[in-house]
């Protein structure tokens, strides 16, 4: 009988595919419904023989949850990768917008109350406003804009006036 | 090697003095219209006015860690933020205004939303990468501010009586400062050579005057005459701004060097 040696602790999936199905545990507090890869918050994940680099978008430039998410990322990736340093960066190198959401983001948001943002207009452009948003309750289209700034930067306040119920909405930008 | 060292030394220190300039700006105005927040006209406001001005101090946070980052001396964002005696701030004589009433901080709002897109506009395709990627995401959130602005100039200028009046008696006391905001900055010449900006501040005053005349001239509304001493607009502060400093350095002076 061969006794197999006991495997490294991270012999198995210690590869970027698992890192970033990892991250997938990780979520912003301000919208806890999805995680930050569906949020479109990773931009880039890096495994090297010297250090695990993960760069993040902010939703925001002011998002005050982004030390918060970097020390979540930070924690989750070192469970997975204890042996060698991860460095988490936030950058600018490409806006974040809401377009970066995925399809699965967006069906978690509205499952929550929470209306995913219209397509994004291109900088310079009036922002859609009066867009059909769906009501997330009710599905009726007939909401209107209650403010456009809401309980964090982003989010807006909306109302159905069918099943006259508040709702959020994630500010598009 | 830091982003700074690519750059001739005068370039540097006229991008020092350039992101300087817009982070005290956004510093001071955010700070400011945090004071609207609980007092604000509406409930609607006061999330609005909020938001705003996290908005601003996110901008300004991320500005003076650009900043902190040319600079290179060793000092962190925070202490470029807080660690100055006022006369030492470098943001425009627009936002040394008391805060006064709820029409001064929609003049106020206004002036300084107008001619900040201006001077983001002529930094979209900035020669200094790290720049040009943060001015385009901050401009994708100052739409918002210019649409709240826009929308309250017009609501306040179009009710007759008591709005009206006293958003022109606030366009009175803020429009002779508001081109304080794209005033002559020093070296701004070598901002232009370099591919940094776009133009220079009389260009920019001119594009900013042309974007609101349209908007001003329906409104009725006087167009802000030009600067005058415009190489003062950044200096000699207000005793309304050493108030607003006495309030935003008293966390950080009770004790220095705190973390938490």
């Amino acid at each position: 009988m061969v006794t197999e040696p006991l495997a490294p602790p991270r012999a198995a999936g210690a590869d970027e595919a698992a890192i970033w199905a990892a991250l997938g545990d990780v979520h912003d507090p301000e919208i806890p419904t999805i995680s930050i890869v569906d949020l479109g918050v990773v931009r880039s994940v890096e495994l090297s023989a010297a250090a695990v680099r993960i760069e993040l978008l902010p939703t925001f430039v002011g998002c005050p949850a982004i030390e918060l998410i970097v020390a979540g990322v930070r924690d989750r990736v070192a469970t997975l990768v204890p042996d060698r340093p991860v460095e988490v960066e936030i950058s600018f190198a490409e806006p974040w917008t809401t377009e970066r959401i995925t399809p699965e983001g967006r069906d978690a948001l509205r499952r929550s109350g929470f209306a995913p943002p219209l397509p994004a207009s291109p900088p310079g452009a009036p922002i859609a406003l009066t867009g059909a948003v769906p009501c997330p309750f009710c599905g009726s289209r007939r909401t209107v804009l209650e403010n456009p700034f809401g309980p964090t930067a982003c989010r807006s306040i909306r109302y159905c006036t069918d099943c006259r119920q508040p709702f959020e909405q994630f500010k598009t930008v | 090697m830091t982003v700074g060292d690519a750059l001739l030394p005068a370039t540097r220190s006229s991008l020092e003095i350039l992101l300087l300039a817009m982070a005290d700006d956004e510093f001071v105005i955010g700070f400011g219209d945090s004071e609207w927040t609980g007092i604000a006209p509406l409930l609607e406001e006061d999330v609005a006015m909020s938001s705003l001005a996290q908005d601003e101090l996110g901008h300004a946070r991320a500005l003076y860690e650009l900043l902190a980052s040319v600079v290179d001396d060793g000092r962190s964002a925070d202490a470029i933020a807080y660690d100055r005696p006022p006369e030492g701030y470098y943001h425009a004589r627009l936002l040394d205004h008391e805060r006064g009433d709820w029409a001064t901080a929609i003049a106020r709002r206004y002036l300084y939303e107008t001619a900040d897109a201006t001077r983001l506009e002529a930094l979209a395709g900035s020669s200094f990468v790290p720049l040009r990627d943060l001015v385009a995401k901050i401009r994708r959130e100052e739409r918002y501010h210019l649409m709240h602005a826009e929308a309250w100039l017009e609501r306040l200028a179009g009710a007759e009586g008591e709005p009206r009046e006293r958003l022109l008696r606030a366009w009175g006391r803020l429009a002779p400062d508001a081109a304080t905001v794209l005033g002559p900055l020093p070296g701004e010449l070598s901002l232009e050579m370099s591919g940094i900006a776009d133009a220079t501040s009389a260009v920019l005053d001119a594009r900013w005057r042309a974007a609101i005349r349209p908007m001003l001239e329906r409104l009725r509304l006087p167009a802000p005459p030009p600067a005058t001493e415009a190489t003062a607009g950044r200096t000699a502060h207000s005793a309304a701004f050493r108030d607003l400093w006495s309030e935003f350095t008293a966390v950080r002076l009770s004790e220095p060097g705190a973390t938490w």
